[in-house]
């Protein structure tokens, strides 16, 4: 089922959370509501399951207009940030909960639910724990738990608030794997909240990227990551060096580099703002051209790629490179070395306000 | 007396093996302080109650603890009881309830008045509604023109224990309704519960350790409730006369054996609700976590 | 999470309008039919023949006298549970020991006690048939029908007030900030008076004003001691109970009404030190 978020605005008194936001997701998407705390990704969530309501706007499942109906109503699954269990039930009536409170006509019968039960238990592998209360169980299964409660009602759209976040990591990155073969394999169409960006690129069909109350960018995890598209996007998504700078001619001198400022993005001259991921930074031994002096600070060479700290020479300004392990024993950096750095990519936005 | 010198002469030699250590000092003198005034002034006077109905012999105790006349009272008082608690549980509930969840004008004043019957002296309560719901009362004269009589009947008496069991419900309640947590009651409704289903199979199910113990709090004060209670009640024998009232009766007649057969029976009513409260507030706090 | 998620806004976890205002209405209703009015004919019973004699009720030897009487017994047996209180609250909150849980559950013991048992288990330890009657008879001390009783018993039913208060609230504080001062070369009582008691000012006042109205509206307990001897062992609430069967309403209810009125200047300083120290407190 496909969800359409139409023109929605939220305001709590003079705080306006949600500003005109439009957004469609497509059947069978997972979709991460990416942001900061306070940029309004958790009431568009709650909005959409029906929990909060608009302050003008509509919500529409598979084309039709739920902005009237209630939570009840709406048949979404919702996973809450602290899993919200029943704490007087056990797992096992944790997860009937749904069936159970179905009118007299609709509620199948003790057997049936029984069954669905244990199958929804034993796909969240936790079918020896149905007689457990949820005190009795670690943040993980807790977590495990709150899903198969939630599919039990057999839902087309499933929701999760910021589904991992108070887990460990290594937890986290179980669960995560795992939500993705339950997302695949029950075809249904997924949003979940989460602040992290890692998580939202790893997991997510789309990312979209909120910040203050409006949607910045919404797209792949490549896309979103490769061409962000506001300096907010630039700067959540991703370590980033962040260099002022100043346009003229259509071109921009950045860390030395002189890079010609892409058409589309900037017109003009004046005050800019670059960007520059720390992979894209050039690190030679001997003078380059259009290279910019600097020392070696700090160099951070366990794991894959050897991350180093550098400030230049003239103004101090520190800033972080990545390069590869092969790279590095070429170069053969030690702390305090003088080297020479360029940009190989950069990003320009303009100065505050001078977006075109 | 004695009690508390053993404990004393015990406690220094193993003292170490029978507290965990701290630094802090006047571990010794504090207990022996606390263990003495609580002997002097609670424990020796109850001692005393329960050696005199020991003294009585188990048929003498029977005969005079259980005359129709205290049956008639016990029922009274347990019945009355039963009822005014039962009743403040259910209003205690949407006192609480409005109190943690809704805003309103006037809501401070409200919460302060919850509060009243802990502070006002039981003899005024007791006055004051009686007063109310005489036939010439402010509530009793509209009540009798409807042929209803509340003062001098057991209603009589519920009224007065309802007005001193109140705050017991509501401030035992109120605490775990601040805590629950909102999103559990969007859980059920996501789940498709309604509103009452909610409330029933969800929210009171969740405090109900809470509404047991303010019904058990209300209840035990109701049992030995007295000042309140007897300018409203008529006092009739074997109708609206109360166990505690029977004692003072009893011992104005000089019947010692009498009164101390009857004060045992309250003082044990009284201990086994003690530790019943006991009981339900450790599971109200294992609920809690 | 999001911002100002305010509680209105969260309308699976409220109610319709009308259910509310019909919940309100009840609470509202119910609190003024039981509380509010018995408050209310408190004052409108007392003034019912006028200013003039309601203050003449005050002119009555016997009311100044069960005033000063409600006075003296209040004075000696609110510190000296504030005192015990206090040690009490200090053994049980600091320190771990073997029977912890039976001292709490005996210090509780006067509120699951019925006040007339309370009175009457005095009259059974100094009566003249008492254990010790005998004894303070020939010593030529009165306890029972006299002032001692009233204030013996009086301790009885007001005991756990103070430490009830102070119990949850020095557990919550733990022994850290003790142990630093002990740390620091202070003495024991030192410690005490300039760590722990200002931390527990709050709860203490609140746990004596409790004690305090309680000891000075006792009913049921000192009735039973009092012996009802006019100008001698009356209190204002025993004194309240002869005026009312005198069918002497206007009286009676004047004196009430000056402990309706320290009922109601204890609640709103109960309700200034809960706003000082946040929260409601435990239940009496």
């Amino acid at each position: 089922m496909d969800i359409e978020i139409d023109n929605v605005s939220k305001r709590f008194g003079t705080f306006t959370a949600l500003n005109n936001v439009n957004l469609t997701v497509h059947p069978g998407e997972l979709v991460a509501l990416l942001g900061p705390s306070g940029s309004g990704k958790t009431t568009l969530l709650r909005i959409i399951a029906g929990m909060e309501r608009p302050t003008s706007g509509r919500v529409l499942f598979g084309g039709q207009d739920l902005t009237g109906r209630s939570l009840r109503q709406r048949r979404v699954g919702f996973v809450f940030q602290h899993y919200a269990l029943f704490r007087h039930m056990s797992v096992f009536e944790n997860v009937a909960f749904g069936m159970r409170v179905k009118p007299r006509k609709q509620r199948p019968r003790e057997k049936e639910i029984h069954e669905r039960v244990m199958s929804l238990l034993s796909l969240v592998q936790l079918d020896p724990f149905a007689k457990r209360y949820p005190s009795q169980l670690s943040g993980g299964q807790r977590q495990r738990v709150a899903l198969a409660r939630a599919l039990a009602i057999e839902p087309a759209v499933l929701l999760l608030d910021e589904p991992f976040g108070a887990l460990d990591a290594k937890v986290r990155k179980e669960l995560r794997r795992w939500l993705r073969e339950l997302h695949d394999e029950m075809e249904l169409t997924s949003l979940f909240v989460t602040h992290d960006q890692e998580e939202a690129l790893e997991l997510a069909d789309r990312v979209v990227l909120m910040n203050n109350a409006v949607i910045e960018q919404v797209g792949t995890p490549q896309e979103v990551y490769d061409h962000p598209a506001t300096s907010f996007a630039y700067e959540f998504l991703g370590h980033v060096n962040r260099f002022d700078c100043t346009v003229a001619e259509g071109k921009v001198a950045v860390c030395g580099g002189e890079i010609a400022v892409p058409a589309e993005g900037f017109n003009g001259d004046g005050k800019a703002i670059a960007y520059v991921r720390p992979h894209d930074i050039e690190i030679f031994n001997g003078a380059v051209m259009a290279g910019r002096p600097a020392v070696v600070r700090y160099l951070m060479a366990a794991g894959p790629v050897a991350k180093i700290e550098l400030s230049f020479d003239d103004d101090g300004t520190f800033l972080e490179a990545e390069i590869g392990r092969a790279q590095l024993h070429a170069l053969d950096l030690h702390v305090g070395q003088p080297v020479y750095v360029r940009a190989r990519k950069a990003r320009i936005f303009a100065a505050a306000g001078g977006m075109h | 007396m004695t009690t508390a010198a053993t404990t004393l002469a015990v406690k220094p030699t193993t003292r170490g093996s029978l507290r965990k250590e701290t630094i802090l000092p006047g571990f010794g003198l504090t207990l022996g302080l606390t263990l003495f005034y609580l002997s002097l002034v609670v424990l020796l006077p109850l001692a005393a109650l329960i050696a005199k109905a020991s003294g009585m012999g188990f048929t003498g105790f029977i005969e005079a603890a259980f005359t129709p006349r205290a049956l008639a009272a016990y029922r009274l008082s347990f019945g009355t009881a039963i009822v005014a608690a039962a009743i403040v549980s259910v209003v205690g509930l949407i006192i609480a309830w409005v109190l943690v969840r809704y805003q309103f004008p006037g809501k401070r004043l409200l919460d302060a008045c919850v509060d009243l019957p802990f502070a006002l002296p039981t003899a005024v309560a007791g006055i004051a509604l009686a007063a109310i719901y005489a036939q010439n009362g402010w509530l009793g004269a509209p009540l009798a023109q409807l042929g209803i009589q509340i003062a001098f009947t057991p209603v009589g008496i519920i009224v007065a224990l309802m007005f001193e069991g109140i705050p017991f419900v509501v401030r035992t309640v109120e605490p775990v309704l601040q805590d629950l947590d909102k999103e559990v009651e969007e859980a059920a409704a996501s789940l498709g519960a309604g509103r009452i289903q909610t409330l029933l199979k969800v929210i009171v199910p969740t405090i109900l350790p809470a509404i047991l113990t303010g019904f058990a709090l209300a209840f035990a004060r109701g049992l030995g409730e007295y000042g309140s209670v007897i300018f409203i009640a008529g006092n009739l024998p074997m109708v609206s006369e109360i166990a505690p009232l029977l004692i003072i009766i009893k011992l104005e007649q000089f019947d010692y054996a009498g009164a101390t057969a009857i004060a045992t029976v309250v003082l044990l009513a009284g201990f086994i609700m003690l530790f019943v409260i006991n009981w339900l507030q450790r599971w109200n706090k294992r609920r809690g976590t | 999470m999001a911002g100002g998620a305010t509680s209105k806004s969260r309308i699976a976890a409220s109610e319709p309008l009308w259910l509310r205002l019909l919940l309100i209405v009840l609470a509202v209703g119910f609190l003024t039919l039981i509380v509010l009015l018995p408050l209310a004919a408190v004052f409108a019973e007392a003034l019912r023949q006028g200013i003039g004699a309601y203050f003449a009720s005050f002119n009555d030897p016997d009311v100044l006298a069960a005033i000063r009487l409600t006075l003296l017994v209040a004075a000696i047996a609110v510190p000296l549970n504030t005192v015990f209180g206090v040690i009490a609250s200090w053994v049980i909150a600091k320190f771990e020991f073997v029977g912890k849980s039976l001292l709490v559950t005996f210090i509780d013991l006067p509120f699951s006690v019925s006040p007339v048992v309370a009175g009457f288990i005095y009259v059974l330890v100094f009566g003249v048939h008492g254990w010790f009657g005998q004894w303070f008879v020939d010593q030529g001390v009165q306890i029972i029908f006299a002032v001692p009783g009233l204030v013996l018993a009086t301790i009885f039913v007001t005991f756990p007030f103070v430490a009830r208060e102070l119990i949850p609230l020095m557990e919550e504080q733990g022994n850290e900030e003790e142990e630093a001062a002990l740390s620091l070369g202070a003495g024991g009582l030192r410690t005490f008076l300039k760590v722990t008691l200002p931390n527990i000012k709050w709860g203490l006042l609140y746990g004596v004003l409790l004690c305090n109205a309680r000891a000075m509206g006792e009913f049921g307990a000192v009735s039973v001691v009092s012996g009802h001897i006019r100008g001698e062992t009356n209190t204002m609430p025993l004194y309240v109970e002869i005026l009312y069967n005198e069918y002497n309403f206007v009286a009676a209810f004047a004196v009430a009404s000056l402990l309706a009125m320290l009922a109601l200047v204890t609640l709103v300083l109960k309700k200034m030190v809960e706003w000082r120290f946040g929260g409601a407190s435990a239940v009496g």
